[in-house]
């Protein structure tokens, strides 16, 4: 865990990658393929590299066209213009038809830091996952996203891939094997469990060794993939553990929090609390501080966790 | 077997077919009782000639990897090109009347993954020309010959991802690809040059850098021709700017905005197929 690494660098690696080994793959940037990193994939194959300027609706219809075809489609931009700019795009162009087309999207949450609140997506994953057709994923390390950019490559459909701009700690080794859908158990453990995606991996693993320390045991789920959502993994959290956290960096309302509240509703009900983004959006500041600010710490969701243990004892 | 693909060249055998399309067309939108029936009369001819003289296409075989592909960006003139696809032999024409019923393949909007020769999935306005761009740009990639057509409408135009698109199409030179702006000057809510005064269409679309003929979109020959022109212009894409009338062929549809989105009624539908049998017969719609 002593490596940083952001989770963009790790796209643009592997894409640039995947690039030698299919010559399906071709990418779209909107203007920032140096802060998305796949100038890195642009430098190696410059014919395959489509610059499509400052048009996030143009490029997610050109993609879908590309991938009509047969190409398999990465595009590019920050995850507030991928997702809430070129919506409309997304929903008609690619998912109503399914098309093979690869979201790739960096720089969201809060952790975008100080451009701000304009810049910060705390909707995109309500907005992906709300999409028939479309496979989300929210890697937690370099390791998990070299995986997810490989598992888009290879399957079929529209994926939208949720990145960030801030180095993460490694959580992963390379030899860690992941499933689509299936979350990644990190601790087991009785007393609650702890959901989480993204960033917030990390910080939630801080949070189950502060618990640990006082003897509490929390299991902890890393949950890679929003949709489809491993609802076998939280029935048994729900059922052997009573209680679940969430924890994620992005609003409460939609997001990670928002699946295990629908899934555990419809299969073990038990109390839920959500540590993510209050339904507020962001503001300048270093993405640490802006962690800290929002209440997205260790601290916070061990705070969560320890209530939920004492709504299980009231109950 | 490959069934011989009809391929018309005389102008009058096409008006003919546009006229046998036009008569789908009433006929489906009535069957439905919904519809869109005034911008798909209005682009008849143009989609009959792309259909039945220039378009290299396979109706037996719709995934042909070196096809033609035509995008139609005005999704709500879907029944003018299911009208051309049943009678290019994609499906059967039988098919046609089952237009927007629950259990048709014939969706309100094209669905490519529903009916057999539609190469993209439009209805929300505005991202037709992104996606034969990325076609386009795809058959460069591959050094394939194959060629792209969009239809647009021109109150649709008024959506500005129309014009992102217009600019990479002219950046990337792609002169594999033609469009089609159906100039019928009347969108949902009135006349387009009071909805948003979108006058002088050839020449923001030259003004973008694209190669533009202004045409009748309904003088056959003359479709004919601009599309000929548009596969000797290299360097850049081709606009055919092509005027045309709303409900083109049913007198009481032309230029009445009403019939935009507005399915005839069965004495309607009667009175509409008396009138284009009558202008078949006469060879020119």
């Amino acid at each position: 865990m002593s490596k940083m690494i952001a989770t963009r660098a790790a796209y643009g690696e592997t894409l640039a990658e995947l690039g030698a080994h299919d010559a399906k793959i071709v990418v779209l940037d909107a203007d920032l393929s140096g802060s998305t990193r796949t100038g890195w994939f642009a430098a190696k194959y410059p014919e395959r590299f489509i610059q499509m300027g400052i048009a996030e609706a143009d490029m997610m219809g050109t993609a879908a066209g590309l991938a009509a075809t047969g190409k398999t489609a990465f595009a590019s931009t920050f995850a507030v213009f991928a997702t809430g700019r070129a919506f409309d795009q997304v929903r008609q162009s690619i998912a109503v038809p399914g098309l093979n087309v690869k979201i790739c999207a960096t720089h969201a949450g809060l952790t975008v830091g100080e451009d701000g609140g304009s810049h910060q997506s705390v909707e995109d994953i309500a907005l992906m996952r709300v999409l028939p057709n479309m496979t989300v994923i929210v890697p937690s390390d370099a390791a998990q996203t070299r995986w997810a950019v490989r598992v888009a490559a290879e399957k079929n459909g529209p994926f939208y891939v949720r990145l960030g701009r801030a180095a993460v700690p490694e959580i992963y080794d390379e030899e860690a094997e992941f499933e689509l859908g299936k979350a990644k158990t990190l601790r087991e453990g009785q007393d609650v469990t702890i959901i989480a995606c993204g960033v917030m991996v990390s910080r939630a693993l801080e949070a189950a060794d502060a618990l640990g320390a006082k003897g509490i045991h929390a299991r902890v789920l890393d949950m890679h993939t929003i949709k489809p959502l491993d609802d076998e993994a939280v029935r048994r959290a729900a059922e052997e553990t009573g209680g679940i956290v969430t924890v994620e960096e992005h609003s409460i309302i939609g997001g990670l929090g928002g699946a295990v509240c629908e899934s555990v509703c419809s299969s073990a009900p038990v109390p839920v609390i959500r540590v993510g983004v209050a339904d507020v959006f962001g503001r300048s500041g270093k993405p640490d501080e802006l962690l800290e600010a929002y209440g997205l710490t260790a601290e916070n969701i061990a705070c969560a966790a320890e209530r939920i243990i004492n709504m299980k004892k009231t109950h | 077997m490959r069934l011989a693909r009809v391929v018309l060249s005389d102008p009058e055998e096409l008006a003919a077919k546009a006229c046998e399309i036009r008569k789908h067309i009433v006929r489906m939108v009535g069957a439905a009782s919904s519809g869109h029936p005034g911008g798909s009369l209005s682009a008849a001819d143009i989609v009959t000639v792309l259909y039945f003289n220039k378009m290299r296409i396979r109706p037996d075989d719709p995934k042909w990897a070196d096809r033609d592909r035509f995008v139609l960006s005005k999704g709500h003139a879907a029944p003018v090109l299911y009208a051309a696809l049943a009678e290019a032999g994609y499906f059967p024409t039988d098919d046609l009347v089952t237009l927007r019923r629950i259990d048709s393949h014939l969706q309100g909007h094209p669905d490519m993954n529903q009916t057999p020769g539609v190469e993209m999935s439009t209805g929300s306005l505005g991202q037709g020309l992104s996606a034969a761009c990325g076609m386009a740009i795809a058959a460069k990639m591959d050094g394939a010959d194959w060629r792209v057509y969009a239809l647009l409408g021109d109150g649709e135009i008024e959506e500005g991802q129309v014009w992102e698109a217009a600019m990479t199409a002219v950046h990337r030179k792609l002169d594999n690809l033609t469009i089609f702006v159906d100039w019928n000057g009347l969108q949902i809510d009135g006349p387009v040059s009071e909805v948003k005064s979108m006058d002088r269409i050839g020449e923001r679309f030259a003004a973008f850098g694209w190669h533009v003929i202004e045409i009748d979109g309904h003088d056959i020959p003359a479709i004919m021709g601009a599309i000929e022109e548009a596969h000797e212009t290299f360097g850049r894409p081709t606009a055919i700017v092509a005027r045309t009338v709303k409900g083109k062929g049913v007198s009481f549809m032309e230029n009445e905005v009403g019939w935009h989105g507005t399915a005839p009624k069965p004495d309607q539908v009667e009175a509409a197929l008396e009138e284009l049998e009558g202008s078949c017969k006469g060879g020119v719609a």
